[in-house]
């Protein structure tokens, strides 16, 4: 059973990390949702596939035969954690792809060494109300 | 004694909590956000001297005793840790206050923060690998929405840049968590340490914490795995990147700190590579910084050159260089936030942050021009600044094991800092400003901003000039770093603590 877990959980790296080296940002994106699973799926197998029995210990017994239910906690924990994250990631690309028509890495990196805007500070977007703090009516909002 | 022990993660909960229930009220926001940033500095003082006195600060969580429960324990570096990511925390939402942009945003500002400072607080004080992990986790995300915070082109694509390489760095800490699990069956850094102290670590577990150091090391931007910071830091809004500057790589290098410490106290393999990793980490840095020509680009190279000094301290491994690399860390933190701070005040005023279309600062505000000498020579190391100090520990200490050459390659940093500073000297405050006089815009709406540059500042040259309390603090750390009795007690008493 391990055996199975570790070659799948390997697999996914794999599928993960072939998508992540993309220049496709989607690609990108979903490389590391699939990269997420498949370390998860890893910290769950590396706990090992030992008990058969939910470990719903109680102060007078513990069950027998019961699985351990630490990777357990800690892949719950990290399965939330990356829904979040991956949540996020997904807002940022699609106001990159959809709002400012950037598709791949390398528009990426060409967008982020672009000189500085003028007053980059005003990049905050000036409110109406805001605006007379600053002479420049021509900066990028 | 357990309320204060948790204190540095409850009180930037409950101030985030208190500012999202307030959230229609900007102004309330913005108060509760202050206070609570100032309640997180006393925390941290009041640490600082408990862990000073030899009070011994630790908690097991949930009522299940170690190496079961999640451990906290608060030493003397953990405790300046806390100190200092409230002074940079109070500063980032004081200089947050300034007159522009959207209010919506800037209110927003002021809860991220927050967030983002529950995580590295809970990261200076957790004494369990997981729990670590859940903290990195926090500020990340905290992180995440700083940097995109207000938008825009540039802006979203450094986001892109910083989210994807910051996540993967996180999966590859979340691989390692489990597999040193697996190795060892514990997840408890006291335990792990007397497991890799005994000498009886199986190898599996040797090469599951290398990895864990690895997700460190790109988190803490070192060479070959700094790509991220540059890439990403100039984009986000000026107190943002300011409180990245100062916090973020550093959580990185505590964590290293602490685990290295902790399992390998002596001189070893480990040791070697940080070695020649700090060492290409300060010239590489340094060196990128040249090629630059935006004021938060230059000083974003300088980030990781800097952490190259610490790491140095760190792989020395002598008692003495572990309080320079302490000693380096409080100093930096200060200095790195200011230096963006002042640059983002000056790039407000001439209208720009390329150091082309700056100018002429000099002649119009003078005081804003100390107010740059003072962190940008501590940061180059020139006496009496608390760079100074800083560096000269870790060059003694380089000396004193017998290398020579990292100790070279730190002085030459010092002085390609020094000419990367003057740079920015020259073309902000010296040099006149291409679109004239009139180009320079009046000082409206930032007088907070004066008040944080100006206070760090002033930190900077008490810590040079009363460097002697500071560095006995920084030796009185390392001492309990080589010998971590709060990390092993849980361990070794479980029905003590």
């Amino acid at each position: 059973m391990e055996f199975l877990a570790a070659l799948t959980a390997g697999g996914l790296a794999g599928i993960g990390m072939w998508l992540l080296l993309d220049r496709n940002l989607i690609r990108v994106v979903l490389g590391v949702a699939i990269m997420g699973n498949a370390i998860n799926l890893g910290v769950l197998t590396a706990g090992r596939f030992a008990g058969e029995v939910a470990a719903f210990v109680t102060p007078a017994a513990v069950p027998p035969d019961a699985a351990n239910p630490l990777p357990q906690a800690l892949v719950l924990t990290a399965i939330v954690i990356g829904f979040g994250l991956f949540t996020f990631a997904l807002a940022v690309l699609q106001s990159v792809r959809e709002s400012h028509g950037i598709t791949t890495t390398d528009r990426v990196t060409e967008v982020t060494e672009e000189p500085a805007p003028d007053v980059e500070e005003v990049g905050l977007q000036v409110h109406q109300d805001d605006a007379d703090l600053h002479h420049d009516a021509g900066a990028p909002r | 004694m357990n309320a204060l022990v948790v204190a540095p993660v409850v009180v930037p909960l409950l101030t985030l909590l208190i500012g999202i229930v307030l959230r229609p009220r900007h102004g309330y926001v913005k108060v509760v956000s202050v206070i609570g940033a100032g309640l997180l500095v006393l925390t941290g003082g009041i640490l600082v001297v408990l862990a000073g006195d030899d009070v011994p600060l630790a908690a097991q969580l949930g009522g299940w005793q170690a190496p079961y429960g999640i451990s906290v324990v608060i030493d003397r570096l953990s405790a300046a840790m806390v100190a200092i990511t409230g002074v940079i925390g109070l500063a980032t939402v004081v200089y947050g206050l300034v007159r522009e942009g959207n209010p919506d945003v800037l209110r927003n500002f002021h809860l991220f923060v927050h967030g983002l400072l529950a995580g590295v607080c809970g990261a200076f004080i957790t004494a369990d690998v997981f729990n670590l992990y859940v903290w990195f986790e926090v500020l990340l995300i905290g992180s995440f929405a700083l940097i995109a915070l207000g938008g825009g082109r540039r802006r979203l694509a450094g986001t892109m840049t910083y989210l994807v390489l910051n996540l993967l760095a996180t999966l590859v800490f979340l691989l390692s968590a489990g597999l040193i699990y697996s190795a060892t069956g514990t997840l408890n850094m006291g335990e792990l340490g007397l497991i890799f102290r005994s000498g009886e670590a199986p190898p599996a577990a040797t090469l599951a914490v290398a990895m864990m150091l690895l997700s460190f090391a790109i988190k803490a931007a070192l060479f070959p795995v700094f790509g991220w910071l540059p890439a990403s830091y100039h984009v986000a809004w000026t107190p943002v990147s300011a409180l990245f500057a100062g916090l973020l790589t550093k959580v990185g290098v505590y964590a290293l700190i602490r685990l290295v410490t902790l399992m390998w106290p002596e001189y070893g393999a480990v040791h070697e590579i940080l070695l020649w990793v700090a060492c290409a980490t300060m010239l590489v840095g340094v060196l990128g910084a040249a090629a630059q020509n935006e004021v938060r680009r230059i000083l974003s190279f300088h980030i990781v050159s800097q952490v190259g000094y610490m790491i140095l301290g760190l792989a020395l491994a002598s008692p003495l260089a572990i309080a320079g690399a302490v000693f380096y860390l409080i100093h930096h933190i200060i200095v790195k936030a200011n230096l963006f701070f002042v640059g983002g005040l000056a790039a407000r005023l001439t209208g720009s942050e390329r150091l082309a279309a700056m100018g002429g600062l000099y002649a119009r505000t003078p005081w804003l021009a100390i107010l740059f000498a003072v962190p940008a020579l501590s940061l180059a190391g020139i006496p009496p600044l608390s760079g100074f100090w800083a560096k000269l520990v870790l060059v003694k200490a380089s000396l004193a094991g017998g290398f020579w050459w990292a100790a070279g390659v730190a002085l030459l940093t010092g002085i390609f800092t020094l000419l990367s500073m003057s740079k920015i000297w020259n073309e902000t405050f010296l040099k006149a400003h291409p679109g004239g006089e009139a180009a320079i815009r009046p000082l409206l709406g930032v007088r907070c901003a004066w008040g944080t540059i100006g206070v760090l500042a002033l930190m900077t040259v008490v810590i040079g000039l009363g460097a002697g309390p500071v560095m006995e603090y920084a030796i009185a750390a390392a001492g309990q770093l080589a010998d971590p009795q709060l990390h092993f007690r849980a361990i070794t008493h479980p029905e003590g603590t």
